[in-house]
């Protein structure tokens, strides 16, 4: 092969252990004849495709149903489940903002996520900086993301350390009063369902 | 099952202990005292599933409310500030 060769292949960069891992379970799980390559490949395009708009419209539901907004908070699970979303095994803590308490969510051990409802994390969310500094200094890390906050406000910090999963569920902005639930829904973002950002009205 | 010995209010410490294995409390909460937020149900328990067992009988689930400035002597920020941490009833003790 010559050099020109292969230098347009790239550069050759061995697997590491856990691609590797990956790679072994794979082709055993095919080789045992307990999956497909098909059923793989099928449930990687589900994951790749989910987004966080099943989350934004839990969250406009509830701005307009208090009702709802009461069982979601009481039950997250159950109240998704009312939406038609179908959220296997997961166990949904759904904690609201108020004027007085802001929170936010972090995995510190790992990267545990609502993936189900919010789609793929985001690099950072997996990153070592956010993970161990948003236990430790929230209000410099939330600073970064361009959220301020008043000392008046409390800071809760959720460490989705074992078996349940967390969605912020934030205020509704001002100015919004006749909005439709579709309407409402496109207020909120990806950052807004982890509390690095707050959904931003017609009147911000 | 296993009964839950704490009930959302009570002060609870989380034991300082360092085993080896596959462990679901976080290093930096071990050995502080914080109030129980709510009992979240019971599940089999994680150190034991990583072990290839079947982590039965499922133990009771917590979480635990901390405040920033007792787990951060320095921490900057308000003194009401907080962080809500899942444990697992088997590392906490009566505080």
């Amino acid at each position: 092969m010559t050099e020109k060769k292969l230098k347009d292949q790239g550069k050759y960069q061995p697997l590491s252990y856990f691609q590797l891992m990956e790679v072994s379970l794979r082709e055993l799980l095919v080789e045992k004849g307990i999956l497909t390559e098909e059923e793989i490949a099928r449930e990687v395009e589900t994951m790749r495709g989910r987004g966080y708009e099943r989350g934004t419209r839990v969250v406009a539901r509830a701005w307009l149903d208090a009702a709802f907004r009461e069982r979601l908070l009481r039950n997250g699970t159950q109240a998704c489940e009312e939406l038609g979303l179908e959220i296997p095994a997961l166990k949904l803590l759904v904690v609201e903002n108020t004027r007085e308490t802001h929170n936010a969510i972090v995995c510190t051990l790992c990267s545990c996520y609502p993936r189900v409802l919010l789609g793929i994390p985001p690099d950072w969310y997996k990153s070592r900086n956010y993970r161990s500094r948003m236990v430790r200094e929230p209000r410099a890390v939330l600073a970064e993301f361009g959220l301020v906050l008043s000392e008046a406000i409390q800071i809760r910090i959720h460490d989705s350390s074992a078996d349940m999963r967390y969605m912020v569920l934030p205020m509704r902005p001002a100015g919004t009063e006749s909005w439709s639930e579709e309407r409402l829904a496109g207020l909120v973002n990806r950052d807004c369902l982890l509390g690095v950002a707050v959904p931003k009205g017609p009147n911000d | 099952m296993s009964e839950s010995r704490f009930k959302p209010g009570a002060r609870v410490k989380v034991l300082k202990a360092y085993p080896l294995g596959h462990v679901r409390t976080p290093y930096y909460i071990r050995g502080h005292t914080g109030t129980v937020e709510r009992v979240c149900g019971e599940f089999p328990n994680p150190e034991e599933l990583a072990q290839m067992r079947d982590g039965l009988p499922p133990q009771p689930l917590y979480r635990v409310r901390f405040l920033q400035k007792e787990v951060w002597p320095d921490y900057r920020g308000s003194a009401q500030d907080v962080v809500e941490v899942e444990i697992f009833q088997h590392w906490l003790e009566p505080a």
